[in-house]
């Protein structure tokens, strides 16, 4: 929006003022907190289990934490990969036509998209247990079409059980990321001209090749807006893991939070933090430029 | 793409996404046979005759709406002036604002909550609800601030201007034509941030303290009991909340007919005239 500085003096101080509030809640709440845990992941606890810490630029911290907490880092982050493919190729055909072929239901499609958000996300998690539980519904329903034994092959079930199996808790991630891949998608798709897949039609482009050549390249900055959403909650998430997972797929999340709140090892903790905030934070950066920021926050 | 292959996609995503909806109704009309609700055995309407009989669930639930209702609203109004500032003036530092609200939507919840306690800890103040609405009103404000700055953009501004220069004073100005403009957007982000406050678990979990929160008592309980009692405040959280979504965007059309009626019979007058 042209946004122009109507009368001159005065009111130039407004902008400054409105955001201010705003501005002083993300410092104190944001960023002193996130330069505090730079400065604790530099520091020495100086007894164990004490919470009183002393800065001594102390940079093992990290190698210590990388090493003890290495497969656990790569655990999540190839969880969270993986639910955010499996989110993509579900949500990319239901943004699509949601987007397309919607009509007039589209509305009605969007708002069914978030209701089940609406609902407590632990409720829901506790809910998939019921739903994969070793009497389940979704085991029984396997088991009729006499697909329990492939699956075991495959390792998406194991031992007779989904529930606390790693496939359950990329199961879990992909459903929470799901909506987040849609919205996003949904708002690029309806940016595209129509005006443009006319021109492809005119020029007597079959549907296949309107589709590589127009649509999804014009997706692409909403399709990125969609992987970020889902990727980076997916990779720190704890949840999951804790209620669908079993002790040999727990994720980073539960590490960090054992380190703090039952080890007190809070120079650990803090490292951790810090290497898995700038591992997420760097892939925000990189794609900044070719996202499509209006999208991130749906329609 | 063909017409089947993308219906047969959305049956699956709606399919997945309303499966454990499915289960939370339906189990809230179940007997357990124990003390975990998790497997069903038969139906009964008991629980909703009596959806308060576990007080400390009731409590949790309670402590957990009344702490939502006061994030969303010092998110919904920081978030809001941040916004409207945003979309409004042209002011310097404006691109590193923006960049903080993204770095904010994104930053995983493990990572705030991990820094707060850090903080909390350090500066050694007591956590309990007073920590919990510091986090909670945080990542709402994100939220907060980019949805309504992007339903802000849409936004033909010139109204105000107009007043202005007839002379109608800025808090007259900002009732009669800037509140009804950004009301839809502002309480649509309020709506949001209430909800994503009622859901949290991980920064919660962080944050809390001894105060407990409606998730919290739930993963609290999760190893001795889920209460039938459980499905029911869920599912009431979600036809509240269904409810309020189609009651606001009732409403918006209502709110926005009403704007279009005078465009028209401008647009009227000049065909006429």
């Amino acid at each position: 929006m042209p946004a122009l500085p109507r009368s001159p003096g005065a009111r130039r101080w407004a902008p400054y003022a409105l955001l201010a509030p705003g501005l002083l809640w993300m410092a104190l709440f944001f960023l002193l907190p996130l330069a505090a845990l730079v400065r604790m992941s530099l520091s020495e606890q100086t007894q164990r289990f004490s919470l009183d810490a002393m800065f001594t630029g102390r940079v093992a911290n990290y190698t210590e934490v990388l090493v003890q907490y290495g497969p656990v880092l790569w655990r999540s982050l190839a969880f969270a990969g993986v639910a955010t493919l499996l989110c993509g190729l579900i949500g990319y055909p239901m943004a699509y036509a949601i987007s397309r072929q919607g009509g007039r239901w589209q509305p009605l499609l969007l708002g069914l998209v978030v209701v089940p958000f609406f609902t407590s996300y632990l409720v829901r998690t506790i809910a998939w247990t019921t739903l994969l539980a070793d009497q389940g519904p979704v085991l029984a329903l396997l088991s009729w079409l006499g697909l329990v034994s492939p699956l075991e092959r495959l390792g998406l079930v194991v031992e007779g059980r989904i529930l606390n199996t790693a496939a359950a808790v990329i199961g879990g991630l992909t459903y929470n990321g799901l909506p987040f891949m849609v919205l996003p998608l949904v708002v690029s798709l309806e940016k595209i001209d129509p005006r443009l897949l006319e021109a492809a039609a005119d020029l007597h482009a079959r549907g296949g090749r309107t589709f590589r050549r127009v649509i999804w390249p014009l997706s692409l900055p909403g399709l990125l807006a969609g992987v970020l959403l889902t990727f980076i909650p997916a990779a720190g998430d704890l949840v999951n893991a804790q209620y669908l997972g079993g002790p040999g797929n727990r994720m980073i999340g539960n590490s960090l939070q054992n380190l703090l709140l039952v080890q007190n090892r809070y120079p650990a903790a803090a490292a951790l933090g810090v290497v898995l905030m700038v591992m997420l934070s760097l892939l925000l950066v990189l794609s900044l430029g070719k996202l499509d920021r209006d999208s991130l926050t749906g329609p | 793409m063909s017409r089947l292959v993308l219906r047969c996609c959305l049956l699956l995503g709606y399919g997945l996404l309303f499966a454990p909806i499915a289960v939370i109704v339906l189990f809230s009309f179940n007997d357990p046979a124990g003390r975990f609700n998790l497997v069903w055995r038969q139906p009964t309407a008991a629980n909703w005759l009596d959806p308060l009989s576990d007080p400390g669930l009731t409590g949790a639930f309670i402590t957990s709406l009344l702490l939502a209702l006061a994030a969303s609203a010092v998110a919904t109004v920081l978030g809001s002036l941040m916004a409207y500032a945003l979309v409004r003036y042209r002011c310097r530092g404006e691109r590193v604002v923006n960049l903080l609200l993204v770095l904010l939507l994104t930053t995983p919840e493990v990572v705030m909550g991990v820094s707060l306690l850090n903080l909390f800890v350090q500066l050694g103040v007591q956590r309990g609800l007073g920590t919990l609405l510091v986090s909670h009103s945080l990542f709402c404000l994100s939220f907060v601030a980019l949805t309504v700055k992007a339903r802000l953009g849409g936004i033909d501004w010139n109204l105000e201007d107009a007043a202005m220069d007839l002379g109608a004073r800025p808090g007259r100005v900002f009732r009669l034509i800037t509140l009804p403009r950004i009301l839809p957007g502002v309480l649509a982000a309020a709506l949001l941030s209430f909800s994503l406050s009622l859901d949290d678990v991980i920064v919660s979990s962080f944050t809390a303290g001894e105060a407990v929160t409606f998730p919290l008592y739930i993963a609290g309980a999760f190893q001795r009991e889920i209460s039938p009692q459980i499905h029911v405040l869920a599912t009431m959280v979600l036809v509240a909340s269904v409810a309020m979504l189609a009651a606001g965007s009732l409403r918006q059309l209502g709110v926005s007919s009403r704007f279009r009626a005078p465009a028209s019979f401008a647009r009227g007058s000049g065909s006429s005239g």
